[in-house]
């Protein structure tokens, strides 16, 4: 946290002194950005997929981070780092938290039922310290990452990139998934952690949303 | 604001209420009334962007088919790798948000009474009207081309039964046949997409029809994601060899000057070609219904506020997609899509009594030139600080690299889609 903190309030000094973006005027609404992702993205972040990830309800500092990732080319991407270098930090900003406030439409795809309890064992032995409760999306916490009721296709786009190394992973990561393939080899692992993931389709009952009604 | 007056005339039923005392058979305008002419991405997402940021606007979209077929991914129709019926989408979508969708062709538009006529006979009022109805083609362009002529010399550049005719010739054509495509003048709908279907054609000849060969008869000297299309054609149908399967001929020697197609032969400035199968996709220009309501301007397209997508001809009248005149932005779905976005952003904020934000808008649209191998341009932009252009913003958007692997060009295809999903139920659903 200490990092994001630190990194918002240098960027609220430079648009103090105006110095954040190439443009003057006015930027626009949260609604007005976020509606052009929509063609790709879905309808307020929910993409019906199944390539395109659902970007709905995610931590802001953690869409903050990825949009910086891809404008600078940090996490491979074939369209996403061409249009992310279209928007200001400020821009950018007004994205995250607006997108933070949809609501989350888990992806409804087909998985392996007999996967999903091994998975789940995997999850919280090598990715829950990280993606916590279940890689749920949890809009009144604080860092986290959804990985729950995400779209599959695009995880393992995800995951490929990571492992041949297109994207770094932290070290705690890193770390993890090494473990996690010496002790249950990685292709298999993985097809048990996606089905965990997929199987995770109704955010209503769970109780893990955003409990008050901020509409 | 007349917020009781709109309360009240929603909940007589103004239309029904003010006939039977004798009034003309039309809606009361002083309501916050939208009336939308065209159900295509753009018209359908305007719509729904309408209800989404206010429920109580009155919005009510003329558009005469029952079904809408996307252009978009037709060309995977014309190659075989999909059906038709994957393309077709309804109106209910649009419904379910309150939206009033009447399956008549728009005849007339009045911009001092505010009135939008339609083939039914019926009159619409409106405070604000949306004009997306998409192209003409101008078939009395090309000598010997005619309406008529287009049962026999598909265009397919409107999907539905143009698009089941060409790829049924397509079919019966004989292997070592010659597939002929003439590209009109730019601009026209969608830049990449004669490049496209010719990529589409090719695999699928190379697959049925090996011999077979597709000859590009252009009337531009360049095109769209060229330099990637061409990399696509060089490792996969043989471009640049004496093998090659497509053809690509420039402009301005290339363009068709005439058309006989009892022969089956193009004429151009210097060559005569003969083709099997010939698709003449004729010079475009805005929809007749915008010809007629005086949109257009000597270009035969329409000029536009750039902020907002309001005719710079008629005021309350805005125009968006294929139809309008926005600068750098291509004729594609995805700035149509957009676009209606913009248009509706303005227009709640006219309704409101406010003045319209700053827009922002994005196209994005993919190409699949073969099997495992996708190509993209994208592009985020900003209102130019005069308010004459759209700009890319810089720095941004661009095309595929030349560079990109295969596992990256195959993502692609999966990355199309995906968009194609999204974009439909953005627009429709």
């Amino acid at each position: 946290m200490a990092k994001h903190i630190t990194k918002l309030a240098v960027i609220g000094a430079l648009l103090a002194l105006g110095l954040s973006s190439g443009t003057f005027a006015a930027p626009p609404t949260a609604k007005m950005l976020v509606d052009t992702c929509a063609g790709c993205h879905g309808t307020k972040g929910n993409s019906v997929g199944p390539a395109i990830p659902i970007i709905s309800a995610m931590d802001p500092y953690v869409f903050i981070d990825m949009m910086e990732a891809y404008a600078n080319d940090e996490i491979y991407s074939t369209v996403m780092g061409r249009i992310a270098r279209g928007y200001t930090e400020e821009e950018i900003e007004l994205m995250a938290e607006y997108l933070h406030e949809q609501e989350f439409k888990p992806a409804q795809q087909s998985f392996d039922e007999s996967l999903v309890e091994a998975g789940a064992k995997l999850h919280d032995r090598f990715c829950e310290k990280c993606h916590i409760e279940g890689g749920k999306p949890v809009p009144d916490e604080e860092d986290y990452y959804i990985l729950a009721g995400q779209w599959v296709p695009y995880l393992r786009f995800a995951m490929e990139d990571f492992i041949a190394d297109r994207r770094e992973m932290p070290r705690d990561m890193a770390r993890r998934v090494t473990r996690m393939k010496k002790e249950h080899g990685m292709e298999e692992s993985l097809e048990a952690l996606y089905a965990f993931y997929a199987a995770f389709t109704d955010f209503e009952s769970t109780g893990a949303g955003d409990d008050d009604d901020d509409e | 604001m007349a917020m009781n007056r709109r309360d009240f005339v929603k909940t007589t039923g103004a239309v029904a209420a003010v006939s039977a005392l004798g009034f003309p058979h039309i809606a009361r305008a002083d309501a916050k009334k939208v009336v939308i002419v065209g159900g295509g991405t753009g018209g359908a997402t305007a719509a729904k962007y309408l209800k989404l940021a206010d429920s109580s606007i009155d919005v009510t979209i003329i558009e005469p088919n029952e079904t809408y077929y996307t252009c978009y991914m037709s060309n995977e129709v014309i190659s075989g790798e999909r059906q038709i019926e994957s393309l077709a989408h309804g109106y209910d979508g649009l419904k379910g948000y309150g939206i009033k969708v009447v399956h008549e062709a728009a005849t007339a538009i009045d911009p001092d009474k505010k009135l939008v006529k339609t083939s039914g006979g019926n009159e619409f009022a409106y405070e604000r009207c949306i004009v997306a109805p998409g192209i003409s083609l101008l078939f009395d362009r090309v000598e010997g081309m005619s309406a008529a002529a287009a049962e026999k010399l598909p265009h397919a550049w409107k999907a539905g039964e143009q698009t089941r005719i060409l790829r049924t010739q397509l079919e019966a054509m004989d292997d070592g046949g010659v597939f002929v495509i003439t590209v009109p003048r730019s601009p026209f709908r969608c830049p990449p997409g004669p490049y496209e279907r010719a990529s589409q054609v090719a695999m699928y000849f190379k697959e049925h029809k090996p011999k077979s060969k597709v000859v590009i008869l252009d009337s531009n000297q360049a095109f769209s994601k060229q330099g990637l299309f061409e990399q696509g054609w060089t490792r996969m149908y043989g471009h640049g060899t004496d093998n090659a399967m497509i053809e690509w001929q420039p402009g301005p020697d290339a363009a068709i000057v005439r058309v006989d197609p009892d022969e089956m032969l193009i004429e151009t400035a210097f060559d005569e070609v003969k083709g099997d199968v010939i698709n003449l996709i004729p010079p475009q220009a805005a929809a007749q219904i915008a010809i007629d309501a005086d949109l257009t301007d000597n270009t035969g397209w329409c000029p536009v506020d750039m902020k907002t997508f309001e005719s710079t001809q008629h005021a309350g009248i805005y125009v968006i997609g294929d139809a309008a005149m926005a600068t750098t932005m291509p004729k594609s779905a995805y700035s149509a899509n957009s676009q209606g976005k913009v248009a509706a952003a303005a227009i709640v904020a006219a309704l409101n009594g406010e003045e319209p934000g700053t827009p922002s808008y994005v196209n994005t649209c993919y190409s699949i030139v073969g099997k495992d191998y996708g190509i993209s341009v994208a592009a985020v932009y900003r209102l130019s600080a005069d308010g004459k252009s759209i700009d890319s913003v810089e720095g941004s958007g661009g095309v595929t690299s030349m560079d990109a692997e295969d596992f990256s060009l195959a993502r692609e295809v999966q990355y199309a889609y995906s968009w194609y999903d999204n974009i439909v139920a953005d627009s429709f659903f």
